[in-house]
């Protein structure tokens, strides 16, 4: 990172990242880009310090690298000992590697633990300008800050801890234009489940995506993460928004910003990054933010969605045979048939949490929603701060009342039921209203039945047992249920 | 890291679009701390029913496909999660290429970081090799890294096109840390450009 762009052809922020972090080699064509931030989790780590170890090779940085438990780590009565043996072994190895290596680790029960892709916000870690991995797709989370976050497998993690740095190939640039104002009840995830549906799950596959457009401006910087965060789920290799004044705010006063003429300094460098007027995309995606609706998923991946005041397709909607093969395989996973209206599907669960929507804003808007509620009798509900740090500012508003009065479960942070690798799990044939990011066959647990939705229309499927528009919710105040 | 030149073997299909990395390697088996044992997990929720036997109606588990080493596939081939277990899966089952009109970004990454090789081609020429692998009667391929070809008993099929960078990485072996700890000039001059403020996460206070 350098401290300030200098003028010349207009740039997008990829660009600006990109061109800014060569440590060796061509821009154009393959080069070893520096990371300013390597964040470490339990699950794709123990392997890359092992090959360390067999190389002799050390960690370059520890103070460019953090790590957290959250992917395995149960969600209730954390203060006895981690209940799958397999789990507890791969947790003991992080901590013990970070311990040898001196990087810093926040275990399970340090304050500040959470979801890899949400402490990093809180702390004020991630600052637009900079170039963040972690072994975990859904670190395009990051982009909403205005850097280059991208997630990698555990060899590049190994490369990462020994090397700080990674060889790359210039990306190419998909812009995706969300103008106008989002109608009340619709929320950043329904506009990236939107969009989704629009590219495809593979649609921005090699493109690094930048969100624009006054619908975008005008998400806080929660909003931008779960926009940044579904980036990976059409395929893009990482999304951002560009730093405006919203991404500045944002930052001061966070713990690891700078402070006083130092934070002038870092906000007018942080501003620089931002895409330049004028700076072309190869491709470019508009969308009227005015007609987005909530938003289901009903199939087996998130490109597989429709309106909430729509039906699941039929499947001489489909064009070609792989494509149809595919939507049947979906319709019997899901137990579902073709041309159901959404509003008729039933859930047995309801999960809030997560990297996608685990933040404070996430769970204000869930408790809207539940607040003098009941959930329904049929389903089982349950809220998953993504961090301590949001379990507290969420107990300190009350929150947490709203939650267990309405019936939803209170527990602790991680990532629990978003992939089911705690004792959080799915049942067979269980139908879950989700507010995570991927609705693949068995992620939620095994026969797993998974439908992707904003926060508030998690809540709402929680308290009615099906889903509902709850932009009708937010018209007339919700009536006692059950 | 595993070199590769050329590779002949058995074709096997798997005729789907989007196969998620959750479907190659499911979460369960992400616990472990080792590389190598993955080969009997891969598509575990697919190739086996509930009492753990083999699933009929999976394509994989066909015995035409014993021996398998090249899997065509469909696009968008390896989405989703970024864990590199579904590319020791893949190893794992004898696996040593995959062919499909296109891949998901790190599956693609963390495939040619084994020495695995993902190689695309036109999709109306992986449907027609998907067919012929398809007909279970032994069809083979050889996937030539020298020249960038992929050939059956009848000759050339396709050229195609992979990273230079890559490309030389497989054909000598060698080690992209290593290449980059040779570079520890640059890296080190772009260390020394890094401003004052820039976070650091061993910083006093910052988790109080």
């Amino acid at each position: 990172m350098i401290s300030q762009m200098s003028p010349g052809t207009p740039r997008t922020a990829y660009r600006k990242i990109w061109e800014s972090h060569i440590a060796s080699g061509d821009p154009d064509s393959r080069a070893l880009m520096y990371i300013d931030l390597h964040l470490v989790h339990e699950v794709t780590s123990a392997q890359a310090f092992n090959g360390l170890r067999a190389e002799g090779r050390r960690v370059r940085r520890p103070d460019l690298t953090l790590a957290v438990m959250d992917h395995t780590v149960p969600t209730w009565e954390r203060s006895r000992p981690t209940p799958d043996p397999i789990a507890a072994e791969q947790l003991r190895q992080l901590a013990e590697n970070c311990r040898a290596a001196e990087v810093p680790l926040l275990d399970l029960h340090h304050r500040r633990q959470g979801i890899v892709h949400v402490i990093g916000p809180e702390l004020g870690l991630i600052q637009p300008g900079m170039t963040v991995v972690c072994g975990d797709s859904h670190t395009s989370t990051l982009g909403a800050f205005g850097a280059l976050a991208f997630g990698i497998g555990t060899s590049e993690v190994e490369q990462v801890l020994a090397t700080q740095s990674l060889w790359q190939a210039p990306a190419t640039t998909l812009e995706i234009r969300v103008d106008g104002e989002l109608p009340i009840g619709v929320t950043a995830k329904d506009m990236a489940l939107a969009i989704i549906g629009r590219v495809g799950v593979a649609g921005a596959q090699g493109t690094v995506v930048e969100y624009r457009g006054s619908a975008v401006r005008a998400l806080s910087m929660e909003g931008r993460l779960t926009l940044c965060n579904l980036t990976i789920e059409a395929g893009a290799r990482a999304g951002l928004v560009s730093a405006d004044q919203t991404t500045v705010n944002y930052l001061a006063g966070r713990a690891a910003s700078p402070t006083g003429a130092e934070f002038e300094l870092a906000a007018a460098a942080w501003r620089s990054y931002a895409t330049d007027e004028g700076a072309e995309f190869d491709r470019t995606v508009v969308i009227d933010a005015a007609e987005l609706v909530p938003h289901v998923t009903w199939g087996t991946n998130p490109g597989m969605v429709a309106q909430v005041t729509g039906r699941i397709p039929r499947l001489s909607d489909f064009h070609t045979e792989l494509e149809r093969q595919q939507a049947v395989r979906a319709l019997d996973y899901m137990g579902l048939s073709e041309g159901t209206a959404i509003e008729e599907i039933s859930v047995d669960r309801v999960f809030i949490g997560s990297c996608t929507n685990g933040r404070l804003e996430d769970l204000r808007e869930a408790a809207a929603i539940a607040a003098g509620g009941r959930v329904h009798s049929t389903v089982r509900a349950m809220v998953v701060p993504g961090s301590q740090t949001v379990k507290r500012a969420a107990e300190a508003e009350g929150l947490d009342r709203i939650f267990t009065q309405a019936g939803f479960e209170w527990r602790e942070p991680g990532c629990s039921m978003c992939l089911g690798m705690n004792p959080d799990v799915l049942g067979s044939g269980e139908r879950c209203a989700s507010t995570s990011n991927r609705n693949f066959e068995g992620r939620q647990g095994a026969g797993g039945r998974t439908h992707l939705v904003s926060p508030s229309m998690a809540a709402a499927a929680a308290l009615h047992g099906h889903f509902v528009d709850v932009r009708q919710l937010h018209r007339a105040p919700l009536a006692p249920v059950g | 890291m595993e070199a590769f030149t050329v590779h002949e073997g058995l074709c096997a299909a798997l005729s789907r679009n989007d196969v998620d990395t959750d479907q190659i390697i499911p979460k369960q088996f992400l616990k472990r701390t080792d590389r190598d044992s993955y080969g009997d997990a891969g598509f575990f929720s697919w190739r086996y029913d509930e009492a753990g036997n083999p699933r009929a109606d999976f394509q994989l588990n066909d015995p035409a496909y014993q021996g398998a080493s090249i899997l065509v596939t469909g696009n968008n081939f390896g989405c989703g999660s970024s864990r590199e277990h579904a590319v020791w899966a893949l190893t794992g089952m004898g696996f040593r290429a995959v062919i499909a009109p296109s891949f998901a970004d790190i599956f693609a990454a963390n495939s040619l970081q084994n020495g695995f090789l993902p190689v695309q081609l036109s999709p109306t020429l992986v449907a027609q090799l998907r067919e012929r692998a398809e007909r279970r009667d032994g069809y083979r391929l050889a996937i030539d890294l020298r020249d960038q070809q992929v050939r059956d008993g009848g000759g050339v099929i396709a050229e195609f096109v992979i990273d230079p960078f890559w490309r030389e990485c497989l054909l000598s072996g060698r080690d992209p840390i290593a290449m980059a700890l040779s570079r520890e000039e640059g890296i080190a001059a772009f260390e020394a450009t890094r401003p004052r403020w820039s976070p650091r996460t061993t910083t006093a206070g910052l988790f109080s």
